[in-house]
């Protein structure tokens, strides 16, 4: 996949203006796009919600069917994030099986809600050891102009939040909500100029050095983080970002609370 | 919906400005086919979304969206994209790339020397020297004031809004320049350079997006002149 | 298909179907030109249970080379399913019925883009469905041709496609779920609204001649109605009130249309090119 060739004027013009903490469109370096979300946009998932992030638009749906547990979880439901980045979101974006980007994100959208324990695994086992619900989280992205991992995972919180599992169209008993304990929030930054810049766009992203993502959760802990690009941070960066990752973690926890269909 | 178009008469959309879309039928015969559209059977259609307008025998449409093609003579900004030992190839900002040959350089280039004179990802002001009829398009920098920019900042917003930027004998843009004390450049792709202050780059550019968004729109000139008053009050 | 024995009344005593339609009635249609931002042109349709979105790019460089014509432009469309559109989930990536629905769109396609004007490039067209309900290929085509148009991409005119088919020994258009799996016949129709010349045609259960000929009528009708809500779409989109425009933007118009240099004087600089 391409990365976009961006003239040296708009590089040297982006870089200028970040030095003067303002950027192309009229954000401080510490300001996130404005955020939309929209649960249950598609009747035929289980769960589902529309995420639009300053210009970047992408669906999640999430799909739940039954199926045998892994053998060593045999009393434990099972999840499978995948994310598309189809081409009509970027010319880009290339026609193809998931490359090393696709799964990127899908991976580390899959363990911030992993490893923030934001499942209750043990209420999506039907039978021990025989049957258990599967979960597709499936991520469908449509318009792209930056941060794909907040993104993601804002879209992935929100529609998981908003299932419901069908265990009635299974012949399993009544339906019930998907078992969330959970939301795990990431906070995405780029170092540009050497400066920390949150919810990079996507020519920010292409001029950019190396970007962090951080994943936390309500009670103040961090359950994922991922560095990428090129480049470092130095640890004054690291423990900005995780001030910062908090207080958005709240405030996007928030919005993703009292969104509506 | 066949009915409605074939009744409507061709003069009768003509005088309106209508906004015509692909497949509508917009003269029967009087006039020649022009830009954005095409005949068929005597008759004459629209190919694209866009504004009808008559000019002397000819009816076009002019488009309001669709991708630029040069023609020769253009003012275009490019941005080199490739390098190879006797050319430089440009992104236009069209379907085709345009290759500036070194002896359509403003400098005395050595075959092989090309990249001591233009790298990739900088930007040009350059003229179509030619267009060819299966669109091989070439670019010169031999004219005067043809030249690689530097500083400032470049933004591209559709080609077909161009026109409207620039205004009526340069009036938009004029006032726009006025306002920030920008130096501006339009190329006819679509492609704008600007350069100034940064507060001031900022300002102008948003004025120019504001145009882009709003091209159509009554008013629009007094609404961008308060506008930029406003801000420029602020700013003191 | 193939109409499957079912409990399921797909015509009631009235001659009404599953959800009140009379056999000639389309489901309701909402469409929205200029629904991305990054793609060229683009349309969000929703046709009854259908959500489907359409983008193009183009037209721009030929990729893969080897596709390259250098006479005109090739259309190259890609249809879609996203794995949480249909009930049971569908595995990513493209399957043999995506690819044979692309290729049917694209070729439909090619019929109305004007591709002499732009040699040696593509015109890629991508259709997305987010939710299915039946007759995705139709919703998908009629998207495509609104996108099309959004683009600025040149054509004769817009495509216009609805399906046709027969439950109960009744020809009835525009399908849902439960109609086209259960139903006897299924005939998904494309055209030329302005000229009525047939650009996507496919059939697949039993049919008598007369029995075809009604549904190709029918779904010739639905079509037309289809069309003029593509052309609301786009003039809600882009459209002012003729009046509207105002004698600036009639000069500049006139100005470009007559090829007339609408410049402001030269920027020249005293500090020329540096070697």
């Amino acid at each position: 996949m391409t990365k976009k060739l961006l003239s040296d004027i708009t590089i040297d013009h982006i870089r200028s203006m970040i030095e003067k903490d303002k950027r192309v469109d009229g954000r401080t370096r510490e300001e996130f796009r404005p955020i939309k979300i929209q649960k249950n946009y598609v009747a035929t998932a289980e769960g589902s919600a529309l995420v639009t992030l300053g210009d970047t638009k992408l669906l999640v749906g999430v799909k739940c069917l039954v199926g045998e547990p892994y053998k060593d979880t045999p009393n434990s439901g099972v999840l499978t994030t995948n994310a598309e980045l189809i081409p009509m979101a970027n010319e880009t974006f290339e026609s193809g099986p998931p490359n090393e980007r696709s799964i990127e994100v899908a991976r580390v959208v899959d363990r911030g809600i992993r490893e923030g324990q934001a499942i209750d695994f043990d209420k999506l086992c039907i039978t021990p050891e025989e049957e258990v619900w599967k979960t597709f989280v499936d991520i469908h992205v449509l318009d792209y102009d930056g941060n794909l991992f907040d993104a993601a995972n804002m879209g992935a919180v929100a529609a998981l939040k908003s299932a419901i599992i069908p265990a009635s169209r299974f012949d399993k008993g009544e339906d019930f909500p998907f078992p969330m304990k959970h939301m795990p929030i990431s906070t995405t930054f780029v170092k540009l100029d050497g400066y920390l810049v949150v919810d990079p766009n996507y020519d920010e992203e292409n001029v950019a050095r190396s970007r962090l993502t951080i994943a936390t959760l309500e009670n103040g802990r961090l359950c994922a983080m991922q560095k990428g690009l090129g480049g470092s941070f130095s640890r004054a960066d690291v423990e900005k970002a995780i001030e910062l990752s908090l207080r958005f973690g709240n405030l996007i926890r928030d919005q993703i609370e009292s969104a509506g269909e | 919906m066949k009915e409605e178009s074939s009744s409507k008469n061709a003069s009768e959309s003509a005088s309106k400005r209508a906004l015509v879309l692909p497949g509508d039928l917009i003269a029967d015969g009087e006039y020649k086919p022009g830009t954005g559209t095409y005949a068929e059977e005597g008759k004459i259609f629209a190919s694209q979304l866009g504004i009808l307008n008559i000019r002397s025998n000819f009816i076009n449409v002019i488009p309001l969206a669709g991708q630029f093609v040069p023609i020769v003579g253009d003012q275009v900004i490019g941005m080199v994209i490739e390098i190879t030992p006797s050319n430089w190839l440009v992104d236009i900002n069209s379907p085709y790339p345009a290759p500036l040959h070194i002896t359509e350089a403003p400098w005395k280039v050595e075959f092989g020397d090309t990249a001591r004179y233009l790298n990739v990802g900088e930007v040009i002001l350059a003229r179509i020297l030619m267009v060819d009829e299966v669109k091989h398009i070439q670019v010169t920098m031999k004219d005067r004031g043809l030249r690689t920019l530097r500083g400032g900042q470049v933004i591209e917003i559709s080609y077909s809004k161009v026109p409207r930027v620039i205004g009526r004998n340069g009036s938009m843009i004029q006032m726009i320049k006025n306002y920030t004390e920008c130096r501006i450049i339009v190329g006819q792709n679509g492609r704008i350079w600007l350069d100034g202050e940064t507060e001031s780059i900022d300002l102008a550019v948003r004025a120019i997006l504001m145009i882009e968004e709003d091209a159509q729109a009554i008013g629009l000139t007094d609404r961008l002149r308060e506008f930029l008053e406003d801000a420029t009050r602020k700013r003191g | 298909m193939g109409g499957t024995p079912t409990d399921i009344q797909l015509l009631d005593a009235n001659g009404l179907r599953l959800d009140g339609r009379r056999p000639d009635e389309l489901r309701p249609i909402t469409i929205k030109a200029d629904a991305l931002k990054r793609a060229d042109g683009s349309a969000y349709l929703e046709w009854g249970g259908n959500k489907v979105l359409a983008a193009v790019y183009g037209p721009r460089e030929c990729h893969p080379r080897h596709r390259q014509d250098p006479m005109k432009a090739v259309v190259q469309c890609k249809y879609n399913m996203a794995s949480f559109s249909v009930s049971d989930r569908k595995r990513p990536g493209p399957d043999r019925r995506s690819q044979e629905i692309s290729k049917i769109i694209s070729e439909a396609l090619e019929h109305v883009v004007l591709t002499q004007y732009f040699p040696r490039t593509s015109v890629d067209v991508f259709i997305e469905v987010l939710q299915a309900d039946a007759g995705t290929r139709c919703a998908g085509l009629t998207a495509a041709s609104v996108a099309l148009a959004d683009a600025g991409v040149p054509m004769r005119d817009m495509i216009a496609s609805c399906a046709a088919g027969k439950i109960d020994d009744t020809i009835i258009i525009d399908l849902r779920k439960e109609e086209d799996n259960c139903g006897q016949a299924d005939l998904p129709l494309g055209i030329i609204p302005r000229t009525g010349e047939i650009v996507l045609l496919q059939m697949d259960g039993d049919l008598s001649i007369e029995e075809f000929y009604t549904a190709l009528t029918m779904a010739t009708e639905a079509c037309h109605k289809i069309s003029a809500l593509q052309k609301e779409a786009l003039r809600k989109r882009y459209s002012v009130a003729p009046e509207e425009v105002s004698d600036e933007v009639e000069e500049a118009i006139d100005a470009i249309a007559h090829g007339e240099e609408v410049d402001e004087p030269e920027e020249h600089d005293e500090k020329q090119e540096e070697s």
